[in-house]
């Protein structure tokens, strides 16, 4: 436990201290944030109404994907994982750490949002605060244990970059954070259910906002703590300490089957 | 000799068709420093990340410290400190945490006295990234020594560091041995493997094709022996001359200098020339033929001599 405490600390504090991470987790976000709270409101009146779940959301997107994979990486390619083995630094360690202290980095960047939004752009907060908490764990459980599963399966940086964007992307446009999902066409509506920011708009507008739900609140937490557990468990089936090891225990194409809850989310009503 | 602590039995290790490692076997024994030499792709590192329970052997046996390091990493990790030759740490670790990191590990007390030791201490709230190369292999040699490991595992312990880091390391390895370390050395520097090891093995196209103490390995090539004299009066200058068992000669600055498979038979000769010429010898040196002069007529790089 004490290993595990110091292994925590030490990450947690290179999430301020790699100038890459710290972008990521606080600078990216939070300049995002102030950009969007001062223009999108002017340009689009309604936004305001979800400027704190739509904000936290891109927080936890832009912390998970874009921070989390490539220091994996990095630290397989780099022979870092090597040292930790030979140490006794178990696997579990190596790949929840990183997903413990970016949702306590997350934390900390919906606090700000949460507390300031009011003050600076008078948007409206969560009338349900448990139901935000647990909305909020569950899309950063399943950001992250999805940004780790990248992590594992990408054979270099660049590729941590196209599988990242691919889920990143897709959020920003068809996620529910800067149009609603009932504007969204149909298929473009089942194509969002694929993606968990779709989910966790879902879920915060109507849990947490007090709005309508576009589709089952409960199913889409239900489904993005699945595609969490799917996915950490198969990030550390798929896990490698080493660049130069040749055989796997499974196909990298395994890590496919962390839609499957998203798939079929589709048939949510 | 004392007890086999590490037991390599026809070792074999296969990368798809490419045979790095073909059927070797070697013991190292308790307290002795065990020096593993090779070139480039002979094979040494695969069996370092063997017996470090890295890689899996496709066949053979290995035991370190009588646990099989495949099968058994949890019993290894503790009987074992290795100094990998990449770092092997993030690049915002200071050496700090890197100590309380890895000792909590180990389930140990954190030894920040070896970074004293190490002269890192000045540096212990430093980013690894920040770190010279040579204070980041002293920190990672003081991260694998630092839970008092049975066996160390030293892969180019010296590579990048400066003399006096170098000379500290040594000692330090003098007395992690005199407390019973085994310490496994791979380096390509052959003066540090004459030097340090008890015994050496040298690893060639995966094969170990030379095994003893450096002095039995020496020994045991063609290798001449250097006979380097000097007179006042040049008397040896004259090329024409023919010492017994000499098979060559080369003039260096003042020195005559002689390579010879006899070195008794050459200086009596050398020494009853400079008498009968009534000149006088200024100095007279001989040099057996070192670890590196072997190594390279084994591994054929650049011939003995």
């Amino acid at each position: 436990m004490k290993a595990f405490i110091h292994h925590f600390m030490f990450e947690f504090r290179s999430g301020v201290r790699n100038k890459q991470l710290l972008l990521m987790n606080y600078l990216f976000p939070l300049g995002f944030y102030l950009l969007m709270g001062f223009i999108m409101p002017s340009i689009n009146p309604p936004f305001l109404e979800t400027l704190v779940p739509a904000l936290v959301v891109f927080s936890v997107l832009a912390s998970t994907l874009l921070g989390i994979p490539d220091p994996l990486v990095n630290a397989r390619e780099n022979g870092i994982f090597r040292s930790f083995k030979i140490n006794g630094v178990p696997s579990i360690s190596v790949l929840s750490i990183p997903a413990l202290t970016t949702t306590l980095h997350l934390a900390l960047v919906t606090a700000v949002i949460t507390i300031t939004a009011p003050l600076f752009f008078k948007a409206p907060l969560p009338v349900n605060w448990i139901n935000f908490v647990i909305v909020f764990l569950a899309i950063t459980f399943s950001s992250a244990c999805i940004s780790v599963l990248i992590g594992v399966v990408s054979p270099s940086s660049r590729m941590t970059v196209l599988w990242s964007q691919i889920i990143f992307v897709p959020s920003m446009l068809l996620g529910g954070l800067m149009l609603p999902y009932n504007m969204l066409p149909e298929i473009a509506g089942k194509a969002a259910r694929l993606l968990p920011a779709s989910h966790a708009m879902n879920a915060f507008n109507s849990l947490a906002m007090g709005k309508a739900a576009d589709f089952s609140p409960w199913g889409s937490v239900i489904v993005l703590i699945l595609s969490g557990v799917l996915a950490f468990l198969l990030a550390i089936f798929l896990f490698s300490w080493d660049n130069r090891n040749t055989k796997r225990r499974g196909n990298t194409l395994l890590a496919i089957l962390v839609l499957l809850p998203f798939v079929i989310s589709i048939f949510l009503k | 000799m004392g007890d086999a602590v590490i037991e390599v039995s026809h070792f074999q290790k296969k990368y798809g068709a490419f045979t790095a490692v073909d059927g070797i076997s070697f013991q190292v024994f308790h307290g002795e420093i065990f020096g593993l030499l090779g070139p480039n792709g002979a094979g040494k590192t695969s069996t370092l990340e063997c017996l470090e329970g890295l890689r899996k052997p496709d066949n053979g046996s290995l035991k370190v410290g009588g646990v099989d390091p495949h099968r058994e990493p949890a019993k290894l990790r503790n009987l074992i400190g290795v100094q990998l030759q990449s770092s092997g740490l993030p690049e915002s670790i200071t050496p700090n945490e890197a100590m309380k990191f890895f000792c909590a590990y180990h389930s140990v007390s954190p030894r920040f006295d070896l970074l004293e030791r190490l002269g890192i201490q000045i540096k212990q709230n430093t980013q690894f990234y920040e770190l010279s190369t040579g204070q980041q292999r002293r920190l990672s040699l003081a991260l694998a020594v630092a839970h008092k490991p049975q066996i160390l595992f030293l892969d180019e312990p010296t590579a990048g560091l400066d003399v006096a880091s170098r000379v500290e390391l040594h000692n330090l390895m003098r007395e992690l041995k005199a407390a019973g370390t085994t310490i496994v050395l791979a380096t390509h520097d052959m003066a540090e493997a004459e030097e340090m090891s008890d015994r050496v093995a040298i690893l060639l196209n995966g094969k170990i094709v030379a095994t003893g103490t450096p002095m039995e390995i020496t020994a045991a090539g063609a290798g001449l022996t250097k006979v380097s004299a000097r007179t006042q009066n040049a008397c040896l200058s004259n090329q024409t001359v023919q010492f017994p068992a000499v098979s060559r000669q080369i003039t260096k600055e003042d020195y005559e200098i002689y390579f010879s498979a006899d070195i008794s038979s050459t200086i009596i000769a050398i020494i009853t020339h400079i008498e009968k010429h009534k000149d006088i010898l200024i100095d007279l040196r001989v040099e057996r033929p070192s670890l590196e002069d072997r190594f390279l007529e084994i591994t054929n790089i650049g011939g003995a001599n």
